[in-house]
């Protein structure tokens, strides 16, 4: 089973084209209402009339929807992402207590290969180094008021928002640019392969001692999250984008609509990459090596990534 | 104590704009921002109305609740202010508020908005009343004086009401009991739990 470059290009347009449909125009001119029960009704949608200052924006009179805003906001959106990152770490912490860290089952051989080359680990590293700053200045900006105020004060506290703020908006920046240079060099070592399949038969051989089901450079899982960090990206860089410059691209639904669209895609990426960095460092030996020194045990690469290690072999790869 | 509100009778407001002069003067409010703003709804047409808008200060305030530095507070009279000093100017109470009331000194893109400005119903903010350092921030603190906000005060057709929510809101009904017809407090429903009969 294979799914196409084009399936993934139509994925990711279909992304955009969702995002971006409801940012249409809302702001038209209406009938205001002859009583009480006739402004009820109107005040569902918003309501917006003429105004002699030169900002048409405060024309938008009265906006109830902004108070929905707040209840999904202030609701869903933190609890939902608030529980789902508790429920990852415990998650991870429970795989750790019952699996341990995963071993290299033959042993380490002491030889290595190069499993990653310097680009390659800047483009992850540069992209990661993002992600954690972008990371904790989202979290802080949502869940900061309930944890870290109590503890530092408001005037630290505005102090440690102020310069998240600005660590957020400019480091997004060289994040997009990680993503994109790791999507142009792995894009091809990730398209789905009935290899893959197998892999996530055999629950990639996280769950049980001794199994090791074949994959190339990267297996199921690791595609699986390559394909969540560009979708991921992609959301977040447009709704952020959007959010960035206020009212340049959209109205205030699209701006509503964005900063929630923002807010659930960073958890769920927060959530994620929880579980990427546990299996990439403490969860796996021989594992790390990988983005850190670029060379990995072969034993480890046998195990892990058999048919890539094949291919390099053939190829003269292996020193 | 009493529940401070504001009340716009959009039968009697002519849109003469003298709320939104009022205000910019008294408060000394900056280019670019208005605390009130005037709003003509079918202009030109049949059954035009021009409701003055500016913070409600609302029961339950949006702003307030979204606030992720939690600049906001309310005084004992209902009135909903909050503090230059700790607000970080993401604009997230722009994007809550139902009434357009924050405002914002820079164009804003690329996070640079600057510190939140907004209608403080003449109550000042955190600094102590009426100094120098208020002043600056927020404006005139006309409550701390004894006085209603100026934007009421001056407007002539007395369209603009603000004042003890009970109050204002008996002068209305008088007033709609008397004339046999009106279209409601703009924006009470929305602003405040309770009181929205008016």
């Amino acid at each position: 089973m294979t799914i196409g470059k084009g399936g993934i290009l139509g994925a990711v347009l279909l992304t955009l084209v969702l995002l971006l449909a409801p940012f249409a125009s809302s702001l038209a001119q209406q009938a205001p209402p002859a009583n009480d029960a006739a402004l009820l009704e109107q005040l569902k949608g918003p309501l917006a009339g003429r105004v002699s200052i030169p900002d048409a924006k405060s024309g938008l009179l009265i906006q109830p929807q902004g108070r929905d805003w707040r209840q999904t906001l202030e609701g869903p959106v933190k609890a939902g992402g608030g529980w789902l990152l508790v429920l990852s770490v415990v998650a991870i912490a429970l795989f750790m207590a019952i699996r341990g860290r995963i071993k290299v089952d033959s042993g380490l051989s002491g030889r290595t290969i190069e499993r990653f080359n310097g680009i390659e680990r800047f483009a992850h590293w540069l992209t990661a180094v993002c992600f954690i700053v972008l990371g904790l200045s989202g979290l802080n900006l949502s869940f900061g008021k309930n944890l870290i105020l109590p503890l530092i004060g408001p005037e630290a506290f505005t102090g440690l928002s102020t310069f998240g703020k600005l660590a957020h908006n400019y480091l997004s920046f060289p994040f997009v640019f990680g993503v994109l240079l790791m999507a142009v060099l792995w894009i091809r070592h990730n398209i789905f392969t009935g290899v893959d399949m197998q892999w996530f038969r055999q629950g990639g051989g996280l769950f049980s001692r001794g199994v090791h089901p074949p994959a190339g450079k990267f297996n199921g899982g690791q595609k699986v999250i390559f394909w969540l960090v560009v979708l991921g990206a992609i959301v977040l860089a447009v709704s952020g984008y959007i959010l960035m410059f206020p009212f340049y691209f959209t109205d205030m639904a699209g701006m509503q609509l964005s900063l929630i669209v923002h807010a659930i895609a960073g958890m769920v990426m927060v959530a994620v990459i929880l579980g990427h960095i546990y299996i990439g460092s403490i969860g796996m030996e021989g594992a790390f090596d990988a983005m850190g020194t670029g060379q990995v045990d072969v034993n480890w690469a046998r195990e892990h990534h058999s048919l890539w290690v094949k291919e390099q072999s053939r190829a003269g790869g292996e020193d | 104590m009493a529940r401070m509100k504001f009340l716009c009778d959009s039968e009697r407001c002519v849109e003469c704009n003298a709320c939104v002069t009022a205000c910019k003067n008294e408060h000394e409010v900056p280019w670019g921002i208005n605390r009130r703003r005037v709003v003509t709804l079918n202009d030109g047409q049949k059954g035009e109305r021009s409701i003055s808008m500016a913070c409600m200060h609302c029961e339950d305030a949006p702003c307030m609740a979204v606030c992720p530095v939690d600049c906001f507070y309310k005084t004992d009279d209902g009135v909903v202010l909050h503090s230059k000093d700790l607000c970080i100017g993401c604009g997230y109470c722009f994007y809550a508020c139902p009434f357009g009331a924050p405002q914002y000194p820079q164009v804003g893109n690329f996070g640079s908005r600057g510190k939140m400005d907004k209608c403080t119903f003449c109550a000042g903010g955190p600094e102590a009343d009426n100094t120098k350092e208020e002043y600056a921030k927020y404006g005139s603190n006309r409550l701390a004086e004894g006085k209603l906000p100026l934007c009421a005060e001056m407007c002539s057709t007395k369209a603009l009401l603000a004042g003890d929510g009970d109050v204002i809101a008996d002068i209305y009904k008088e007033r709609v009991a008397r004339r046999g017809y009106g279209s409601g407090a703009w924006g009470w429903a929305t602003a405040y739990k309770t009181g929205s009969s008016a």
